[in-house]
């Protein structure tokens, strides 16, 4: 037997614009279970995503059992024997227990000796026996959708079981769980491994990596830093490991006065029981007020249903002094309220207009002529200020914006707020997937609007981007608002335990 | 430069293959039947390209925005017979009301309009605030209008129109060359055109189709931009049944049937794109004068009606399948 279960050597991939994944290597043991730690955004995911066959890598070998694979998709890499629970998963909720586990492969039988059908009696017992295997012994016939998030987890591994995976990959599996369900997917991860499958393990929770990891190993900015034996590690250890990277000279000098306080948020408390909890902040004239914490924080979720966009039960927005209802996005708007959306493609841009439109659609009432008409010149002059100003790079005004790279996306819908002239703009991930060139335009931008008494908040996934840019970040954790910390105090490693608080 | 030209004319010619080739039919017809050029054939397609102008125009508006409208066939149908019992000759045989007086052509006009206008109304109210996928909401509907039709009509027949109705769909200035309905239908194409590329509504329109989330966040009131666009659409059915009647002098329940399908088929040969976000007056014109002329070409060319719905179907499905390939290759 091979010494590793699987090796994956000098992985790379790019996405345009991106190196996502920079000659990466990691090395997996038979019978381990193996954590991959890493910021958001350092290509753990992505990394899966290409040896799962999700992604193609640019270049990069993968060896399994000593032997050289090659994955075209994700079928594939179930037939070899990978098999990944997905950091979302893609269940059919409508259908049975056991119909989710053989989808796609369904046992057949011969009726009347030449039709087949599928034979459900065969798959509901294969099912039952399956399930008996991790320990959760449920009615195959039921509904999936009647279950818990990590009862359907716990499916999605009897599945994996069930495919003989030699490698089980789990992305976040613990993101949704409660203590007691961390404690049942544990136990079957410890049955795996006694049966010699080797687990890809991906959190950011320390002490789940800390408890059940043989071996860790680490990325940061696409690269591979190493890899660890469990127990030779602490947790201080891991974050620096994790963010242990030098802050240079990556963000422009700002010359902002934070004033008094414009925008008051408090108590606001999502309908749904997993989202966010009585959060409440504040925001002051001329400030950049970062939000910081992990993936599923509920940070977008709060920023939405301040905009309007998502419902809560509870929660004040006092702006200006005045209590403020906002029901839909219209209201935020109309109130010099702005918000770039996390997910440019679902939310922010209109693919197949042109610049002009996609800059103009929330400020047509300003160029109107007798009442109705859009007066098209002075639509013109404010698209082609803009293009100037944030120095947005298209051939023309009429190209569709999806043939835009992904920095001059955001700052034409950038463009689409200032062009409303808010007082306060809510940036949520503002430099996901954009070049460093592009960043550090964006960040240009935000420290002028700050300087010229505008109020910034800006949700990050990035430390470095975080304490680069914030006059004070708030820091949220499963839906929680956990700290704040102040600019002079602001280190990754405090800002890190504040994430985790509740993990 | 002369491999970009060269990649832009293999570009172009993917874009309108259909009307390319139906283009060329048009030709080979016209050479091989002399009388496809009189007066008669032109004015005469000329007229129905105007009718069925207004419903294509009106179904664009829901294509734009990612929906379709299944009821406007029947609901032109609806339109018709009101036109047509309000506007009976005082001394029309079996007259559907008979002690009623002539009436204005415009008040009746509106009257259909507002009728016509509640059904919209319900179609915008079902999809924008129910949430109903329009293609279910819209079938609904249709079923539904036309069993009203069925019901109040009795499915009588109904003639004998007054002539100053008439004579708006049978009216034509320049020598005859130009029927009173041409100038009707571009004045409208003109209005709409203002109307989806000059007001807030057209961009708001756009906006939803390209991308309904965005619209919601950007501040665009989708829904009752929804409500205004199937409303606009069954005013504008109306306009066609009151013009449809006119025209043919008569009006049945099943006028106006399937006149959807030939609509949104004419919408997609002109480029409206069934993705959404896409879609232009002068396109939505020339496919509606294009499968009009495929129409007239078939029966030149002999081919007995039967076949006829044969290869409009085809076309439709073709006319989509091209549609969504030019969407396939931009991913």
């Amino acid at each position: 037997m091979a010494e590793y279960r699987l090796e994956m050597k000098g992985i790379s991939k790019s996405f345009p614009g991106v190196k996502a994944l920079d000659q990466v290597s990691l090395k997996v043991r038979p019978g381990t279970v193996h954590s991959l730690m890493g910021e958001n955004g350092a290509g753990k995911s992505t990394l899966m995503k290409c040896l799962f066959g999700i992604y193609k890598m640019d270049e990069g070998e993968v060896y399994l059992d000593g032997e050289k694979v090659q994955i075209a998709n994700a079928d594939d890499a179930l037939h070899k024997g990978i098999a990944m629970v997905h950091q979302e998963l893609q269940p059919i909720p409508e259908r049975s227990i056991g119909e989710n586990i053989f989808c796609g492969r369904y046992p057949l039988k011969k009726l009347l000796g030449f039709i087949p059908v599928v034979d459900h009696k065969k798959m509901y017992e294969e099912s039952e026996r399956l399930l008996k295997e991790v320990r959760m012994e449920y009615d195959p016939k039921a509904k999936l959708g009647s279950l818990s998030v990590s009862q359907m987890q716990s499916v999605e591994i009897a599945k994996a079981v069930s495919m003989n995976a030699k490698v089980v990959i789990l992305d976040e599996p613990t993101s949704s769980l409660t203590a007691n369900e961390v404690e049942a997917l544990f136990r079957i991860i410890d049955d795996l491994r006694d049966k010699g499958v080797s687990i890809i393990y991906i959190s950011h929770k320390m002490d789940e990596i800390l408890r059940i990891s043989d071996d860790v190993s680490i990325m940061r900015d696409g690269q591979y830093i190493g890899t660890w034996e469990a127990k030779e590690l602490t947790t201080d250890m891991i974050i620096t490991k994790m963010v242990g990277r030098e802050l240079t000279n990556l963000y422009p000098p700002k010359h902002n006065e934070p004033g008094e306080v414009v925008l008051k948020v408090s108590g606001f408390t999502s309908i749904h029981d997993k989202s966010f909890k009585d959060c409440g902040f504040e925001l002051r004239k001329g400030e950049i007020l970062g939000i910081g914490g992990l993936v599923g924080a509920q940070r977008t979720e709060l920023v939405e249903a301040i905009f309007g966009v998502r419902a809560i039960v509870d929660g004040e927005v006092e702006y200006k002094g005045q209590k403020l209802k906002i029901k839909r996005p219209k209201d935020a708007i109309d109130n010099g309220i702005a918000l770039l959306t996390e997910d440019r493609r679902g939310s922010g841009i209109f693919g197949v207009l042109s610049i002009s439109d996609n800059v103009a659609i929330s400020s047509l009432n300003k160029y109107l002529s007798f009442g109705v008409m859009i007066n098209d010149k002075k639509v013109e002059d404010l698209v082609n200020e803009n293009v100037a100003k944030l120095s947005i790079k298209t051939p023309s005004n009429k190209t569709q914006i999806q043939s835009l790279s992904g920095g001059n996306q955001q700052k034409v819908i950038i463009s689409r707020w200032l062009a409303n002239d808010p007082d306060v703009l809510i940036l949520d991930e503002p430099t996901r997937g954009i070049d460093v060139g592009a960043k550090y335009e964006i960040y240009t931008i935000m420290a002028e609007l700050a300087a010229q008494g505008k109020s910034i908040i800006m949700i990050s996934s990035e430390m470095a981007e975080l304490i680069g840019m914030s006059d004070r970040i708030v820091v949220m954790c499963n839906g929680r608002v956990t700290g704040e910390v102040a600019k002079e105090d602001a280190t990754q490693e405090n800002i890190m335990s504040l994430a985790t608080k509740f993990n | 430069m002369n491999k970009k030209s060269g990649k832009d004319i293999k570009n172009f010619l993917q874009n309108n293959s259909i009307i390319i080739l139906l283009v060329i039919l048009v030709i080979v017809v016209a050479v091989l039947k002399d009388n496809f050029f009189g007066k008669s054939n032109i004015t005469n397609t000329a007229s129905n390209v105007a009718v069925r102008m207004f419903i294509a125009l009106g179904v664009s508006g829901c294509l734009i925005t990612k929906g379709t409208d299944l009821s406007a066939g029947r609901l032109v149908g609806l339109s018709a017979c009101l036109s047509g019992i309000l506007l009976q000759t005082t001394d029309a045989a079996s007259k559907f009301y008979p002690n009623l007086g002539d009436m204005n052509i415009f008040l009746v006009l509106l009257i259909v309009i507002a009728i016509t206008a509640v059904f919209g109304l319900i179609n915008g109210l079902v999809i924008a605030i129910l949430k109903v996928p329009p293609f279910i909401a819209t079938l609904g509907m249709q079923q539904l209008v036309y069993g009203i039709c069925l019901i109040y009509t009795k499915a009588t027949p109904l003639g004998g129109f007054r002539e100053d109705y008439t004579n708006i769909a049978k009216g034509k200035i320049l020598a005859g060359w130009l029927p009173y309905l041409v100038i009707i239908a571009l004045v409208v194409g003109f209005l709409m055109w203002f109307l989806y590329n000059k007001t807030r509504h057209g961009k708001y329109m756009y906006a939803i189709g390209g991308n309904e989330v965005a619209a919601e966040v950007s501040g665009v009131n989708v829904t009752k931009t929804k409500i205004l666009i199937y409303v606009l659409a069954a005013v504008l059915y109306a306009c066609a049944g009151f013009l449809l009647a006119a025209k043919t002098g008569g009006a049945t329940v099943n006028a106006g049937q399937g006149y959807e399908l030939e609509a949104i088929a004419a919408c997609t040969i002109g480029g409206v794109s069934t993705n959404g976000g896409i879609g232009r007056i002068s396109g939505i014109f020339v496919g509606v004068l294009v499968f009009e002329l495929l129409k007239v070409c078939l029966q030149f060319l002999g081919v007995p009606s039967d076949y006829t719905y044969v290869v409009q179907g085809l076309v439709i499905i073709v006319a989509v399948a091209l549609d969504i390939r030019k969407y396939l290759s931009k991913k």
